[in-house]
């Protein structure tokens, strides 16, 4: 089975700095992967490059069996990133903001409500202005955005950060819900207790390199557009006008 | 990319609904000019009379630069900028949904300097079908280039006091072409202005155009 996210040799550079020089590293569909590592380490950056919102420098790198180089921004609208910001428009109540990220993303509307439900911000905070809400409403209402916009690939950076216990419990089980259903989840965390018992592998990262205990598999000979669960084999399309943008997570 | 447009527009209009900030502050700002100019040139009455359509457009082009102030700094909260990149709306959509939408409070802050001049400076409008389309074709001139450069002028950490340099030296042929347009207007030689008119269209199109064709590097850039 062609990797979810295949990375091989990827550098990064910003400013000039490598930030990530020279990563190997295959994601398989459905898997749950943990970045740990001290602050600086290129955890951030790696999440972003796999995003599409930095550019590989050298190397190469597949998201959903699209290069990353030349379909960037087809990678962009079939991944969610949850980073250190929340991405939402703070004079608008969250249900304008989770709806409106659904519907950029081509999402029913109806799952903005659902993905508001999961997160506990049905009711009163569902038309609460975002700029009224606690750090921890308002990455209840960012992971909400993510939920709705049903992306293949889940990118997130922290994801417990300043969510109560509840918070966190309701994480982990979106992350291991989203993961049997096929999503494939990179987590960056400091809190490993909690990361390591969702994640199905850990990898460590440090210096912009990651050790990763279990060996990348090849990368396929011929780049081959497939999207995760089609058969390169077929006479599929190519993934950017095949592969459906957006992910259903049960 | 119109329903991109449409859904962005959708967006940034109930942003204004919800903060008023047109509302609450462009417009009485807008006020406030007229009323300084009415205060200023007020003895000398001819002067004023002379000048309205000037001082109009003048008002409106400083209502344009916070119009496109605001609109542009929404998108650099808390990481909305990646958000619209991940989003997978169309560059241009956004482009064409964030001018569509400071155009239409444009439009709305030229109806009330409108009735500003009228009762400010007793200005008596005319040659309406002249002054409609000019308003109409300035507006979108005025808010396509404003997007443009302050999505230029977003990536900038010298923004806020950037756009304003940039901004207002593009938009000086809006203002002379405009004023010229409603001054043919006002004194009912609708066809003296037409010339103007034709301008401020191709103005507008030339910053649409523009706007399409450039807001993805823009955006990639900011």
């Amino acid at each position: 089975m062609e990797a979810a996210v295949h990375l091989r040799g990827a550098v990064c550079l910003l400013g000039g700095f490598p930030a990530l020089a020279g990563v190997d590293l295959a994601v398989a569909p459905g898997e749950v992967l943990l970045l740990q590592g001290p602050n600086g380490a290129g955890k951030t950056t790696l999440l972003r490059l796999c995003a599409g919102l930095v550019p590989l420098s050298a190397g190469t790198g597949r998201v959903l069996g699209l290069d990353l180089r030349t379909e960037a921004r087809a990678v962009r609208r079939r991944v969610g990133l949850l980073g250190h910001t929340t991405g939402l428009y703070e004079d608008l109540t969250v249900a304008d903001n989770v709806r409106f990220w659904a519907r950029a993303a081509g999402a029913p509307t109806e799952d903005a409500s659902a993905a508001m439900a999961r997160l506990g911000l049905d009711g009163r905070l569902r038309d609460v202005t975002v700029g009224r809400l606690s750090a921890g409403q308002r990455r209840r209402a960012a992971f909400a955005v993510l939920l709705a916009r049903r992306p293949h690939v889940w990118l997130l950076d922290e994801p417990h950060a300043a969510l109560d216990q509840d918070g966190r419990d309701a994480v982990d089980h979106l992350v291991r819900q989203a993961a049997a259903s096929g999503v494939t989840v990179l987590l960056a965390s400091h809190e490993l207790d909690r990361a390591v018992a969702i994640a199905d592998r850990v990898v460590d990262v440090a210096g912009g390199a990651v050790s990763d205990p279990e060996p990348a598999p090849a990368a396929p000979a011929e780049p081959s557009g497939t999207a995760p669960g089609t058969d390169p084999g077929t006479d599929a399309d190519p993934a950017p006008e095949t592969a459906p943008e957006t992910a259903r997570v049960p | 990319m119109f329903r991109d447009a449409t859904l962005v527009a959708g967006k940034d209009l109930r942003l204004e609904l919800r903060s008023r900030v047109t509302a609450n502050q462009v417009a009485p700002f807008a006020l406030l000019i007229l009323i300084l100019f009415a205060f200023a040139l007020d003895p000398d009455r001819v002067v004023l009379d002379r000048v309205t359509p000037g001082l109009f457009w003048v008002a409106t082009v400083l209502c344009a630069l916070l119009a496109v102030q605001r609109a542009c700094s929404v998108e650099h909260a808390d990481g909305v900028l990646d958000a619209l990149r991940l989003s997978g709306l169309e560059p241009a959509g956004i482009f064409l949904g964030k001018a569509a939408a400071v155009a239409v409070q444009l439009l709305v802050l030229e109806v009330l300097l409108g009735l500003g001049v009228v009762v400010l400076y007793g200005a008596r409008l005319g040659g309406w079908l002249l002054l409609v389309p000019t308003a109409l074709a300035a507006t979108v001139g005025l808010a396509a280039a404003g997007c443009l450069y302050g999505m230029l002028a977003a990536g900038l950490r010298v923004r806020e006091t950037l756009l304003p340099l940039l901004l207002l030296p593009a938009l000086a042929p809006v203002l002379v072409a405009a004023t010229q347009a409603f001054e043919a207007a006002f004194q009912g030689v609708a066809g003296e202005g037409l010339r103007w008119l034709g301008l401020l269209t191709v103005f507008a199109a030339g910053y649409t155009a523009l706007g399409i064709g450039v807001f993805g590097v823009l955006l990639e850039d900011a």
